[in-house]
């Protein structure tokens, strides 16, 4: 809300400057967006004196005015508006102004006829184009005859009045007004505002009673007035009144429709005014029919929904409450007869409505808000005393009510060891008593606390916690002392859970690769590849993009996106890992799916940055598999790893792919992203790992991790033999563990080699033994016996030639 | 000439050829050759059968001396032949160590995750637990729970993603108030908690918008708890992780699910309170929403608003990361550019 801090003076004392005003009202009450002054930037506008005008020589639509800025003689300023004329007091930019836009104005010459400066329209000087009145669009603007000549133009057009932008928060629609925004000044600054309740000036001879019949249903409007004025003249408003509204970002249109934009802007209510000769028949606020059409001011039609609120006479409906009026039954200029209304309309319909329909006007809003139920009459009695002065006429006599309603005040009973319990504070009950007395609450001692009776205005206070607020406001956030919580101890430590997420982060940033974090949100494609199970997807109901529509149930594909990103921007070598929330369901009944951990990892390009002295090599499988066992060891999981060949995941390479699972628990995979994918996503050769990071965390760890170091010397035996390209290391290494004896620490396979000198379809392995006796020392022969029986049991089972 | 001159003049001699030896070699030989069976020693000793019995041992004793001489004399050279080969080595063997260093492959924590970090290790140390909570959240929980029964305004406040009427994807961690309030039994002590984790919004992403995001929720509740600790722990919290400079100040706003509540300002970063263009020259930048839990909200998870009562924040890492690096696009935290990453705190606090 836009609020004039002159508006506001002529209620309260106040002399601050509108930046302190601004900031206390922040501090207190609600956040300032902005505070404005429309003149600063300006510079040598004054009002001029056009006194005479003839027709420039070389143009059809220029003319050359002589005018009288109140210095010696009288400018030539050359001018296009349609509107100029001779005997006009206009808005004239000086040789060396400054307008609107920060544009400099020269002395110049317009086709051969010196010009000394320039008449300008509103929006020239900074007027936003939709709050210049329907008169002065096309053109110049025009004073009114008693501005004085050569003064600044400024105060006369509004322009030195400081706006202040409120923010206000849903629950503070009390300040979607001047009076609220005064009593919440008046609270701030200790002030008794000076409002005065109206007095209507009804004409004696004329009932509204007789005019007009009004009906509504209660529960769509708890309030539903109407007043009639009759024998009115439409006519533009006077500059105050337009001055007023345009400050307020409200374009003026009639001395009728400008003054219920006065009220709505001075009491927060809105009013709607309609040409009571066009209503046919009787009045009823109702829900509209299905089918119903109406035409609003603005010129749209709209399809009414059934749960939309319409005025409607016994014909049609004449507006959409709350909303905006229909154009049946607008003002204009031989409108002779207003209907005036003032209502309070079900918030919940109004906001709905203005969603539906996409109408969110300032009345709709205060609706939506709430409404003072205590200004519904006052409102209309100041608005329709201000139409009779501005249009002339006469009020007729009474109200037309359809529907009333008069809220019990509330009473909340508080104490100050309640406050100072809850703020912290150490108020006594006559401090807090003030501050009620400030806010103009109503309260009285009882007990050992009050009695505070909330007026109507503050819609927003039900409950104890409610003056809380108040208070603690009011009293300032910068006084409340800053203490930490007392009481009972408590111990902070992170659960096993977390620390063990916490190690494979710190694991896998020690081992090379850094954290990502990608969109949960992915295409459905994307959503459904590198499945680790089988599932179902995800949908949001209605997406912003198809980008983000479904809920991932892979980690990795982010990972590619953001693979992809790298390697759009020139970074070939990426090393990332994420761990983050797989979405997975087992039907497409399953509303909410199950969610997840998950860690996964990609390396593409080269591990380091090739240098001087670091010969480099590409990523492969096994750089990532060195990751993704220092990682798993690191977490201490009991039973063994193991990796089995696999070629079940589409997207990835069939024959460089690995089920990872441990103690016959299946975590997850690693290996190749298969090149057809590779390329889907732009990326190049790229290794990566997904793991189910839930299981790793429930798996059973091993807490006696502790082994004493053998005090004897360990012998150590290589080995080294041919086999058929087909046997594996792990055919090896099993066998190795199973025939090794009781002293066989450790195997270590050293070398691998196929090709030069090594028959086709052999290849050669080479492995270094250990052997430890934690007990002795190792005898020779001991070590000898059980190495030739390896020796034999590779030559016999798995047809090795050693070499 | 007698024995012992003999001698004498043998150690000198010695001594002499010992200090011309040039290298290892030749003192070897100097040293064999003087100490050695055939050398002058053993040689001029054999003459000690014509002295009186009474002379031999004095002699003896004399030429043993010598041989210890000469033995310290070679070690010492020996020690200054060594030394001068290795410094000689030494110096053949310089580097240029201004080369630059073998790289090693380091990775580090997302700049976020930092924010969390730090977050998660202050609370810890104040005795709060970290809690998880779903990311699919029901409707419930995300907005009734919270004082947000259906048809209230603020709902328009957040747009939320749901995945049918009942469910949707949680658009703020507070929901983890009412599942932590639920949980908690307050026989066993008061309710300290933060809750850090991702959050959407059905917002077009924008430099300062994205519809995934991260928040760290905070509660505490107990028999007495007031704003005044709510006051001091976001001062601490400012002053942790900014440094002692800064300051914080309240202002009110509006949540359904607090009472009073408050938006929280802090020292602006970029003029430390001067006013610039920052903080629209007022000194404070807003980082974080709070306020006293709503009676409402302890009541819906069953718990008595007369006995307890507390506080509760949220605040957003990603917004603690734009501020502390002046990072001015948020798409940046999710685009994971190996280049933006790098830069940020290796410490890994």
């Amino acid at each position: 809300m836009k609020v004039s801090y002159n508006w506001l003076k002529k209620y309260l004392d106040l002399d601050m400057p509108a930046k302190d005003l601004a900031e206390k009202i922040e501090r207190t009450a609600v956040e300032v967006d902005s505070v404005d002054v429309a003149e600063e930037g300006l510079k040598k506008l004054v009002v001029g004196h056009i006194l005479s005008m003839t027709n420039h020589p070389d143009s059809d639509h220029l003319h050359i005015c002589s005018v009288d800025v109140g210095e010696e003689s009288p400018l030539q300023i050359v001018c296009g508006a349609p509107n100029v004329a001779a005997d006009q007091k206009v808005i004239v930019a000086l040789p060396g102004s400054r307008i609107g836009g920060n544009v400099k104005i020269k002395r110049s010459k317009m086709r051969g006829v010196e010009s000394e400066g320039m008449i300008c329209a509103l929006d020239e000087i900074g007027f936003s184009k939709d709050v210049v009145p329907k008169e002065w669009a096309d053109g110049i603007y025009v004073f009114d005859d008693s501005v004085p000549v050569g003064e600044p133009v400024y105060h006369y057009l509004g322009m030195d009045d400081p706006i202040i932008d409120l923010d206000v928060t849903p629950n503070r629609g009390d300040m979607l007004s001047i009076l609220g925004t005064v009593h919440e000044l008046a609270a701030i600054y200790d002030q008794k505002p000076d409002i005065q309740k109206p007095v209507v000036k009804e004409a004696a001879d004329l009932n509204a009673a007789d005019e007009l019949k009004a009906s509504a249903d209660e529960t769509l409007a708890k309030t539903y007035k109407l007043r009639v004025i009759k024998g009115v003249k439409v006519a533009p408003s006077p500059a105050w009144l337009q001055i007023t509204l345009w400050n307020a970002g409200i374009r003026p249109i009639n001395n009728v429709v400008d003054v219920t934009n006065y009220i709505l802007l001075k009491y927060g209510q809105p009013l709607h005014s309609f040409d009571k000769d066009k209503i046919k028949g009787n009045v009823q606020v109702r829900l509209a029919k299905k089918g119903e059409q109406i035409k609003t001011l603005d010129e749209e039609d709209h399809d009414l929904s059934s749960e939309d609120i319409v005025i409607a006479d016994s014909e049609r409906p004449i507006a959409i409450a709350g909303v905006m009026g229909g154009y049946n039954t607008q003002i204009d200029d031989q409108t002779k007869a207003v209907a005036l209304e003032s209502a309070i309309f079900d918030s919940i319909r109004i906001r709905k409505t203005a969603q539906r329909h996409v109408l969110h006007s300032e009345a709709s809003q205060r609706f939506e808000r709430g409404i003072n139920p205590d200004g519904v009459e006052d409102a209309l009695n100041e608005a329709a005393n201000m139409i009779q002065e501005l249009a002339g006429g006469q009020i007729t006599k009474g109200i037309v009510t359809a529907s009333e309603y008069h809220p019990k005040l509330p009473t909340i009973f508080i104490t100050a060891e309640r406050t100072n319990h809850v703020l912290g504070t150490d108020l006594s009950l006559s401090d807090i008593q003030a501050i009620f007395d400030r806010l103009g609450f109503i309260s009285q001692q009882a007990d050992d606390g009050l009695n505070v009776t909330i007026p109507a205005r503050r819609w927003d206070i039900h409950i104890e916690a409610d003056l809380f607020e108040e208070i603690a406001r009011i009293y300032g956030y910068d006084q409340l002392p800053a203490t930490l919580p007392t009481g009972r101890q408590t111990i902070g430590t992170l659960t096993p859970a977390q620390k063990l997420d916490r190690a494979t982060r710190h694991a896998l940033e020690g081992l090379g690769l850094t954290q990502a974090i990608s969109y949960s949100l992915t295409t459905a494609t994307k959503a459904q590849l590198f499945l680790m199970r089988q599932s179902k997807l995800t949908k949001l109901l209605s997406p912003m993009t198809q980008d983000h529509s479904t809920l991932r149930m892979n980690l990795l594909s982010g990972l590619l996106d953001d693979v992809a990103y790298n390697h759009a921007h020139k970074v070939n070598d990426v090393a990332l890992y994420e761990i983050g929330r797989v979405f997975y369901k087992d039907s497409d009944e399953q509303v909410r799916p199950d969610e997840v951990a998950h860690v996964a990892g990609v390396v593409t390009g080269n591990f380091t940055a090739a240098s001087w002295n670091n010969h480099v090599h590409p990523v492969d499988f096994y750089d990532l598999k060195g990751i993704v066992n220092q990682l798993i060891e690191n977490l201490g999981i009991n039973g063994e790893l193991s990796y089995t060949a696999t070629d079940k995941y589409p997207e990835m390479h069939p024959g460089r792919t690995a089920d990872i699972s441990i103690h016959g628990h299946y975590v997850g995979f690693i290996g190749q992203v298969h090149p057809k994918v590779a390329k889907q996503f732009k990326i190049k050769e790229t290794y990566a790992f997904e793991l189910n990071l839930q299981t790793l965390i429930e798996l059973p760890k091993s807490d006696d991790q502790y082994h004493p170091i053998s005090k004897y010397p360990s012998v150590e035996r290589d080995i080294s033999f041919l086999v058929d390209h087909e046997v594996t290391n792990e055919q090896v290494v099993d066998l190795m563990k199973k025939r090794g004896g009781a002293y066989l620490h450790d195997i270590h396979l050293f070398d691998i080699y196929e090709g030069k000198n090594i028959p086709a379809g052999k290849k050669s392995m080479a492995y270094s033994l250990l052997y430890v006796n934690p007990r002795e020392t190792l005898k020779d022969e001991v070590v000898t016996a059980a190495f030739e029986k390896i020796k034999k049991r590779l030559t016999d089972e798995l047809n090795a030639e050693i070499r | 000439m007698s024995l012992r001159d003999k001698l004498t003049e043998i150690k000198q001699k010695g001594l002499a050829d010992i200090d011309s030896a040039v290298d290892l070699k030749k003192l070897n030989e100097i040293r064999v050759h003087l100490l050695g069976k055939k050398g002058p020693i053993t040689a001029t000793l054999r003459g000690i059968k014509d002295l009186p019995v009474e002379e031999r041992p004095e002699v003896g004793s004399y030429a043993n001396k010598i041989r210890d001489a000469i033995t310290q004399a070679v070690a010492a050279h020996r020690e200054d032949l060594e030394d001068a080969a290795l410094n000689k080595q030494l110096a053949a063997e310089k580097i240029d160590v201004t080369l630059p260093g073998k790289p090693v492959a380091q990775g580090q924590p997302h700049v976020i995750q930092q924010i969390i970090d730090e977050f998660v290790d202050l609370f810890l140390g104040m005795g709060y637990q970290v809690l998880q909570g779903p990311e699919v959240e029901s409707d419930k929980y995300n907005f009734e729970m919270m004082n947000l029964p259906k048809n209230h305004p603020a709902r328009d406040m957040q747009d939320t993603f749901y995945l049918s009427k009942e469910f949707l994807m949680r658009s703020q961690t507070s929901p983890m108030q009412a599942r932590a309030l639920e949980k908690h039994d307050f026989s066993k002590g008061p309710l300290k908690m933060i809750s850090p984790g991702i959050v959407y919004r059905r917002d077009t992403d924008d430099p300062t918008h994205s519809h995934q995001f991260h928040q760290v929720e905070g509660l505490v509740i107990d028999r007495h708890v007031t704003m005044a600790d709510l006051k001091g722990t976001l001062l601490t919290m400012a002053q942790k992780i900014f440094g002692d400079r800064f300051d914080i100040r309240l202002r009110p706003s509006y949540f359904p699910f607090t009472e009073p509540s408050v938006e929280v300002d802090i020292t602006c970063f970029n003029c430390m309170g001067k006013g610039c263009d920052v903080c629209k020259h007022t000194g404070w930048i807003e980082v974080l929403g709070a306020g006293m839990v709503h009676p409402n909200v302890l009541e819906m998870a069953g718990v008595d608003s007369k006995v307890y009562g507390g506080f509760a924040f949220g605040v957003g890492p990603d917004r603690f990361a734009m501020l502390k690096y002046g990072v001015d696009d948020i798409r940046d935290f999710y685009l994971d550019d190996v280049r933006f990453l790098d830069q940020f705190d290796k410490r890994g606090n």
